[in-house]
């Protein structure tokens, strides 16, 4: 009950970046409870597949299947009641810079509340202790009242984390979860995200820059180049000659420590809203 | 020494065919504009009609300080405000709700017709809405805040829809795509992006409200210009003054208060 | 972590907000009673039978020849107050303009005997343009309706003495924000104050100054159709006997007028600016 892709591809239909191949023929099937690292170079699609998975783009190809569903044969309500049970951490955390570090947690909820329950949120809310401790989880249990427009980079990724671990999603999406973090803080979040994903049989895909902690914390590690899988191997067989060929036109294999270039963000729109965000400097090290 | 040429004597004029015509054109206007109202400025600055002018000035001092009088302007101040709260504040509430179809929130058909809708309530100024107000709810200070509300939320629509439109479409998405209901992405991924910008409009359209509201009373509609008209129809020209000079204040007043505000919001944050 | 470090379980903004919520209510409750707030007034039944025979004679509007030839003069007649008065207004706010900008002061370069005469009367024109725009023009052609009688006089006058004040004060503070030297050395070198703002200050400022102008003109037109509700003339006049009338038909063609007069203002006013650019 993990997720299925079957020979999935992607066209740009619009935009400026009209007929272009994001994707091609993307075969992929993850059993419930299976942790995957999408690694590879920057524009090689792997924020595009994880948006597939997020049912948030739909596949010019293709068949997919979320969770023990075919998201775009459902009717809307049963779409959203999909859609709540996938978690998606986004790069640049989407959350209001005025709101408050609790209330953006809250909203991680807000597919399965009762709509009076969320509405009455906004004033007071509902529950304090759920997101006090997915905050504490990432050490960040002492901003919880703090507004958003006051945490650096780091910690509103970190927030953005916390709000998708409070959503308890079945299948847990990360885009970059851990661009903007120093080395130990990635490390314990990319461990939260762990520990969530096996004590709750959760499914977890995590695209990443660092190849050093996909291969520490993943089982299973999928190479992405030019919209098309290039290897889907365990971390044990990734070898050096491997990644060489995967990062062939950069220098330097990127690690969370020793980044040797900006976290390219892959998409215009996407560098659109983290600019509107006004995060701090995407890497704080 | 060499005889000046014509081209440079035309030069030398800052020759511009295009804006010495337009400026006759715009004299033209000007004079036209005159002579149709056969306005005779000349007679209206004779010693004579100064004289007049001066007694007629004269009638209005001094003003009535008399206590009694002073409280009847307060009740009149505070109206005036009152008047130009509420309705810009039902206004805010009304273009909120007007903005989001209006922004193509709720498809296109929806969108033109809202649109439609805000132009036309624009358009019409206050003080005929207030006219229409009187008709439709009474005299007295509910039909200047039904009519400063009619016309502002026209104002404050367009502008909140601009605001949607404008604001980062992210946050309410990534809520929608975690199964969020669209009023709920709304007010927990949109609304705290776009609410400073919107209390802000409200805040300057009040400002212009308050003035406004000075003079819809004129047509009945309540507030210190009721009272001027009032004093002014029975000819009591001291109290008449007494309530200019409120007025006079009190647009100073808001005038000085949001010159304050503005410079400190210029200042950066610290 | 330690229990020490814990936040306590409940929002310790909840007390500030419930008394920002508690304060405004506070001030809203009395707010309502003085504007009499009471949306039952619109469904008494007397209100809404006027309203509802009033709204509907507004279709068909009022398209008679001879209504039309009314309507038309009165529009004509409105532009030409806001056109007559935006002129008069300039006359009034030039010098009082010219007088506030410090740059051009002649008594502010050296300490002559004559400078606390010119702050006295700096502080004099700017005291003159505060009362000239803070009166609400509707309030002066109340006014000059009774010194002048009913007409379009009154509103003209009324247009020139409000936006005189506020083209005399924004002139004056475009005139400061550009480049100010210029003037200055051309004062320093014996120049008159008209000769430095001709030579220093108007080839700067210029534009700035004519856009500005053209903006107000576009309010004016605003405000002279409805200067006709005190009497002073216009479209407004011809509403508001119409409305007396409760005549629907005819309301409805001026509202139409209105709308399309407002529209074509805007439009003249975009259109000069752009071709000021």
């Amino acid at each position: 009950m993990g997720f299925e892709l079957d020979r999935v591809g992607l066209v740009h239909a619009n935009g400026q970046a009209q007929g272009q191949r994001a994707l091609r023929a993307v075969s992929i099937v993850a059993a419930r409870g299976e942790r995957l690292a999408i690694i590879g170079p920057s524009g090689a699609g792997k924020t595009t597949l994880l948006r597939i998975l997020a049912t948030s783009i739909r596949p010019t190809e293709g068949r997919v299947s979320v969770l023990g569903a075919h998201p775009w044969q459902l009717g809307a309500g049963e779409l959203r009641r999909l859609r709540s049970r996938i978690g998606f951490i986004h790069q640049a955390p989407p959350i209001p810079p005025r709101q408050r570090a609790i209330t953006a947690v809250i909203a991680g909820r807000l597919g399965q509340w009762p709509w009076w329950k969320s509405a009455l949120s906004l004033l007071y809310p509902a529950d304090i202790a759920g997101p006090r401790d997915q905050l504490a989880r990432l050490d960040l249990a002492d901003r919880l009242f703090d507004r958003c427009d006051r945490l650096s980079g780091g910690q509103l990724q970190r927030v953005g984390v916390a709000r998708v671990l409070y959503q308890r999603p079945d299948l847990l999406l990360a885009d970059e979860p851990v661009s903007a973090m120093d080395p130990a803080l990635a490390d314990l979040a990319v461990s939260q995200l762990h520990s969530e994903a096996q004590s709750r049989g959760v499914t977890l895909v995590a695209s990443l820059h660092a190849v050093d902690i996909a291969l520490r914390w993943f089982p299973r590690v999928i190479g992405l180049k030019a919209g098309e899988i290039v290897f889907d191997l365990p971390p044990a067989q990734v070898s050096d000659s491997v990644l060489r060929d995967l990062y062939a036109s950069e220098t330097a294999l990127p690690s969370q420590d020793s980044e040797p270039f900006h976290p390219h963000v892959e998409h215009a729109q996407e560098a659109a809203g983290a600019a509107r965000a006004s995060v701090a400097p995407p890497r704080v090290i | 020494m060499s005889a000046v040429s014509f081209a440079e004597r035309r030069a030398a004029l800052g020759f511009c065919l295009h804006c010495w015509l337009s400026l006759l054109l715009l004299a033209v206007l000007v004079w036209g504009s005159f002579a149709y109202l056969s306005l005779d400025l000349a007679r209206l600055f004779t010693a004579e009609s100064g004289r007049g002018m001066l007694q007629f000035a004269m009638r209005f001092f001094p003003p009535d300080i008399s206590a009694e009088f002073l409280r009847k302007i307060a009740k009149g101040t505070l109206e005036t405000l009152a008047i130009s709260a509420v309705g810009t504040l039902l206004a805010a509430g009304a273009g909120l709700l007007l903005a989001l179809p209006a922004a193509g929130r709720m498809g296109g058909v929806l969108k033109g017709l809202t649109r439609f809708l805000l132009n036309a309530l624009r358009s019409v100024p206050e003080l005929v809405w207030a006219a229409l107000m009187v008709l439709a709810a009474g005299l007295g200070p509910f039909a200047g805040t039904l009519a400063l509300a009619l016309h502002t939320s026209g104002v404050l629509g367009r502008l909140f829809a601009e605001s949607l439109e404008n604001a980062p479409p992210e946050p309410a998405r990534a809520l929608a795509e975690s199964g969020a209901a669209p009023a709920l992405a709304f007010v927990y991924g949109t609304l705290p992006v776009i609410t400073p910008q919107l209390v802000s409009y409200s805040l300057y359209r009040w400002e212009m409200n308050i003035r406004m509201a000075t003079v819809l009373g004129f047509v009945g509609a309540g507030g210190l210009g009721q009272m001027l008209y009032y004093e002014l129809s029975l000819l009591h020209e001291p109290q008449a003054s007494s309530v200019i000079i409120a007025m006079l204040a009190l647009v100073v007043l808001v005038d000085a208060a949001s010159a304050w505000v503005r410079r400190r919001q210029m200042r950066p944050a610290g | 972590m330690p229990p020490a470090l814990q936040p306590p379980l409940r929002d310790p903004d909840a007390l500030r907000r419930t008394g920002w919520a508690l304060g405004a209510l506070l001030v809203l409750w009395p707010l309502l009673l003085i504007a009499e707030f009471n949306p039952a007034d619109l469904f008494d039944a007397r209100n809404l039978a006027v309203m509802g025979g009033f709204l509907g004679q507004f279709l068909p509007p009022n398209l008679s020849g001879d209504f039309l030839a009314l309507v038309l003069k009165a529009t004509i007649e409105t532009l030409a107050m806001a056109t007559a008065g935006i002129a008069l207004a300039m006359l009034l706010a030039v010098p009082l303009g010219l007088a506030l900008t410090h740059s051009l002061s002649v008594s502010r370069i050296g300490p002559g005997p004559d400078q606390g005469l010119g702050e006295f009367l700096r502080v004099l024109a700017r005291f003159a343009l505060l009362i000239l725009r803070g009166v609400p023009e509707l309030v002066w052609a109340l006014l000059l309706v009774r010194a002048f009688g009913l007409g379009p006089a009154a509103g003209v006058l009324a247009i020139a003495l409000t936006y005189g004040g506020m083209l005399g004060k924004v002139y004056s503070e475009i005139l400061e924000s550009g480049d100010t030297r210029p003037a200055r050395v051309l004062l320093e070198s014996g120049g008159g104050r008209l000769m430095a703002f001709f030579y220093g200050l108007l080839p700067g400022a210029g534009q700035e100054l004519a856009s500005y102008t053209i903006y107000r003109w576009e309010c004016a037109v605003r405000a002279s159709v409805i200067m006709g509700f005190v009497g002073a003339g216009g479209l407004g006049q011809l509403m508001d006997q119409s409305m007396k009338m409760l005549n629907g038909g005819e309301v409805s063609t001026i509202l139409i007028v209105f709308l399309l007069l407002v529209l074509l203002a805007d439009a003249i006013s975009v259109f000069l600016r752009r071709l000021l650019a």
